[in-house]
């Protein structure tokens, strides 16, 4: 077995886990590269099915490209698809900041969907080497009834035992990828031939390194036109991920903020 | 296949004592290897000058905002970087007493350890818990790194006395450090780059100690394990899917399901966009398999070849560590997590608590926050495990409270017999095993034979109270074990029964038939019913075949009017109540009880221990334990 294959391994168990324990669960379809390895290794843990709904928590303000992979691949991948709309910014939190706040909306927006659907069990394709904050986190994370993470009081979690059994009214995020770095993703799309949406590689002298809503994520410097170009570039780069993303660094705990209180 | 793809990675963690260093350490580490992501040194510069503080390396993996105006790591958080030779993940974990189940989380999933000891205070309390629990967790490449060397002027002697400090101490635990190194963090001192104050020490830097350590992979070459995860159907495919936890199997191969003890051949290897089939598979892969035959298996039992399948037991012996905040108790009942099984379990001893300060040990009947024991645990239905020792994987397992995870061990079998034998019926023909329980295999599971308590006597002589507290007794000592309540029983199964001197009787009849179909069962079935006539008694005996013991609660009816808890003697003296046994409708006491309690002399203490001694003595099976 090589890299790739006990990462993808781990996930699987983690997938099957979920599947196992958790009676309603959604999968988080965020039209991202991590989001589609997810739906991919959810198809390997499951031959080819994925017994998940698969939600799109939409903010109505991604790129028109991911709009259209949504609707080819929620089809092709013969998904139990499931799209919900996040509640306008004047709900938000008006002492977050900017960006933030247009990062809040998708909190709420996925707070309403699991009420609304009695989820209790949320996929989440979250990696530890994306941001400090998330680098803290467990592969079964239990939330409250609103969402909150109780980040100080976290359970303990090991030899793939997991806190599954919650009491009710709470519901885990699950976070299969949390072992995998950015080049690891890559390098399995890659290997997997996984699809992408396009505006990863570089037109004009610059590409996507991560996708979010469209008026807070920006561009990257970058000639990387094909997948080993990128995985190429991300060997010698020092500039962190999200970089390109607002919301993360208006101020020194945005993120924990964020995350506190139900963000992804 | 592309050539960077099949780097090797090694997971670190970094343990140690609060205040040591490990968050300097990780920082440092990153700076000297050039694996800061950009931008990251300015934000931390800037949290310090917020913070009115020198530059501080811990706030690159202490991201919590609590964590930084504390200046202390609450979780465990991880991080990657490289050298030369290859990938890390490395794990921060916390030093504090309070945060020890985030140090095991991280701790847990590390290939080797790096554990600091603080040059100027030396070896404190969780220096020596973590190595303790490293050695439990199954960590053996470990590095101590003796910090803080600029603080006692790198001197080597100071260094000299920890590390033959520490060797003597993890000597009492059969553990031997692969290195011992000198260093500074703070200033990078024989971190990365070689120290130029310290040349009288020449072994390795720390990223040279790092380099010599090996991944832990599951092994390949030992026995096979394949814990049942799930079955599905989600097409006209029935497949059975787990993860390989060590040895290998090939399609073809016979597995032997334990604890059922099914069989059945491996039809296939299922899979989904992968290239061609595959017929063989090995440890760390989930996979997926048909069998030839259609065989009910459930998630939570373990596959393996049919020549070095696991033990069976319903008993075994766990060194713990203990996380939940009561402590752990005898008697107290947790689910017992072993690879995909979950199971209750009942700590019936606890055999000795660990100081992990001195390493002496001595009896206890509770195991407190953060403490280290062996503990008996029993199981009401049998396992498959392995040694610990032997099959780390199958070996060990975590206790939970049915929410959080309260403590995780290492199965430890010495003393204990394999229990497989004993429930196997020899028989040419193994398919019939699945459709006969004989009586002994019952027992051998439960622990003890199936039985009927039967108890008589007057009302108010104490019956209820004796049966309730024997239940709850009996249930702590790890019996099956229930009561047979008259208002319970009348609601459902006799509802159509009044009190007729006709009914009464049937009444009786049908709790005797009940009592014996628990007994046959293979559990404890008491009751507490007045049950005056002997012959009904003798009916409900004749049904039992044996398992009946009878149990006379005896008081004389001065006694029990005086008592009257139910003041159903004033009530019956008022005339409201038609024939009532011992005023006005007759009781017979029996003549040959197995057992009489007199609870005018006994109180209720040892009225209830009388009755526990005849149980152990008479019901119980001779214990595999001691």
């Amino acid at each position: 077995m090589d890299h790739l294959d006990q990462l993808e391994s781990q996930s699987v168990y983690i997938l099957r886990e979920a599947f196992n324990r958790i009676d309603k669960v959604l999968l988080l379809w965020s039209l991202g590269k991590d989001s589609n390895v997810m739906v991919w290794l959810a198809r390997k843990a499951f031959f080819g099915h994925v017994p998940f709904v698969v939600g799109h928590i939409d903010t109505g303000r991604k790129f028109p490209e991911m709009y259209a992979f949504r609707d080819r691949y929620a089809k092709e991948w013969n998904l139990n698809f499931l799209k919900e709309d996040c509640p306008p910014m004047e709900e938000t939190d008006p002492t977050l900041p900017r960006a933030a706040r247009s990062a809040a909306r998708k909190t709420l927006g996925l707070r309403n969907t699991i009420a609304k659907h009695g989820f209790t069990g949320v996929i989440a394709g979250i990696r530890r080497d994306e941001e400090a904050v998330r680098a803290k986190e467990r592969y079964f994370s239990p939330r409250g009834d609103a969402g909150q993470w109780d980040f100080r009081d976290q359970p303990p979690e090991f030899w793939d035992h997991f806190n599954t059994d919650l009491p009710p009214g709470t519901h885990l995020r699950i976070h299969p990828l949390l072992h995998w770095t950015e080049v690891d993703i890559w390098r399995y799309i890659e290997r997997e031939r996984i699809p992408v949406v396009d505006l990863y590689f570089a037109r004009n002298g610059k590409r996507y390194r991560s996708l979010g809503d469209q008026d807070i994520t920006n561009p990257m410097a970058s000639n990387a036109t094909t997948i080993a170009e990128i995985i190429a570039e991300l060997e010698a780069t020092r500039a962190p991920e999200r970089a390109g993303r607002a919301m993360d660094r208006e101020t020194e705990d945005a993120f924990e903020r964020l995350r506190a209180d139900g963000y992804m | 296949m592309n050539a960077q793809a099949v780097r090797e990675q090694l997971r670190t963690v970094i343990v140690g004592h609060v205040d040591h260093g490990k968050s300097t350490l990780v920082g440092r580490l990153f700076h000297d290897t050039g694996s800061l992501p950009e931008g990251k040194l300015e934000a931390i510069k800037a949290m310090c000058e917020r913070r009115g503080m020198p530059f501080e390396w811990a706030f690159l993996m202490d991201s919590f905002q609590s964590e930084r105006d504390q200046g202390i790591t609450i979780d465990t958080a991880q991080i990657w970087f490289k050298t030369k030779k290859r990938d890390y993940v490395i794990i921060d974990a916390p030093g504090h007493r309070e945060f020890i189940k985030n140090m095991i989380t991280g701790a847990s999933s590390a290939d080797a350890a790096l554990l600091l000891i603080d040059a100027g205070h030396g070896i404190q309390q969780q220096s020596r818990l973590h190595g303790f629990l490293l050695n439990l967790l199954g960590i053996k490449q470990v590095a101590v790194l003796v910090n803080k060397m600029d603080l006692v002027g790198f001197d080597a002697s100071r260094f000299g006395e920890i590390r033959e400090q520490y060797i003597r101490y993890l000597d009492g635990l059969g553990v031997r450090p692969d290195y011992f190194v000198p260093l500074s963090a703070r200033d990078g001192d024989n971190l990365v780059n070689r120290s130029t104050r310290m040349g009288w020490y020449s072994g390795p830097t720390v990223t040279e100690a790092l380099d010599s350590f090996h991944p832990t992979l599951r092994p390949t070459d030992l026995p096979l394990r394949l814990p049942v995860q799930d079955v599905y159907k989600f097409d006209d495919r029935r497949i059975i899917v787990g993860r390989v936890e060590s040895g290998r199997f090939s399609v073809g191969d016979q597995l032997l399901f334990s604890p059922s003890n099914k069989t059945a051949r491996i039809a296939s290897i299922e899979s989904w966009h992968r290239p061609g089939k595959a017929v063989v598979a090995q440890a760390g892969q989930s996979v997926g398999i048909t069998l030839d035959e259609q065989l009910f298996i459930e998630r939570g039992e373990i596959a393996s070849h049919v020549q070095d399948a696991p033990r069976e037991t319903s008993v075994f012996r766990g060194r713990i560590f203990w996380l939940g905040q009561e402590p752990l108790r005898v008697g107290n009942t947790y689910q017992l997590k072993l690879l995909t099984r979950s199971s209750p379990v009942t700590v019936q001893k606890i055999e000795r608590v660990f100081d992990a300060d001195s390493l002496t040990d001595r009896p206890g009947v509770e195991v407190p926050r953060h403490g280290v024991a062996d503990v008996i645990l029993r199981s009401h239905a049998m396992l498959a495990l392995d040694e610990g020792r032997t099959l780390a994987r199958s070996g060990r397992f975590a206790l939970s409270d049915g929410h959080n995870i309260l403590a995780g061990g290492v199965v430890s079998m010495e003393g204990y017999p394999d229990q497989r034998d004993a429930l196997t019926v020899k028989s040419q023909n193994l398919r019939r095993v699945e459709h006969r329980v004989p009586e002994a295999a019952r027992s051998a599971r439960n622990g003890h034979r199936g039985g009927v308590l039967w108890f008589t006597g007057l009302s108010g002589a104490g019956k209820s109270t004796l049966a309730m507290a024997v239940e709850q007794e009996l249930f702590a000592r790890g019996y099956h074990v229930y009561v047979l309540d008259g208002d319970n029983v009348r609601h459902g199964l006799n509802a159509n029964l009044g009190f007729s001197p006709d009914d009464r009787a049937e009444n009786i009849r049908r709790i005797g038939e009940v009592a014996a179909l628990f007994a046959d069962a293979g559990m404890i079935a008491i009751t507490a019913f007045i049950s005056p006539y002997r012959s009904d008694r003798q009916r409900a005996r004749e049904a039992a075949k044996g398992a009946f013991h009878e149990i006379y609660v005896e008081a004389d009816i001065e006694t029990c009017e005086q008592r009257d808890p139910k003041g159903l003697y004033k009530k019956a003296r008022r005339g409201e109540i038609a024939e009532f046994t011992g005023l006005t409708a007759p009781y017979e006491a029996p003549d040959a009880a197995e057992l009489t309690v007199d609870t005018r002399d006994l109180d209720v203490e040892k009225s209830i221990k009388r009755i526990l001694d005849y149980v152990e003595r008479h019901i119980a099976i001779a214990s595999q334990v001691r």
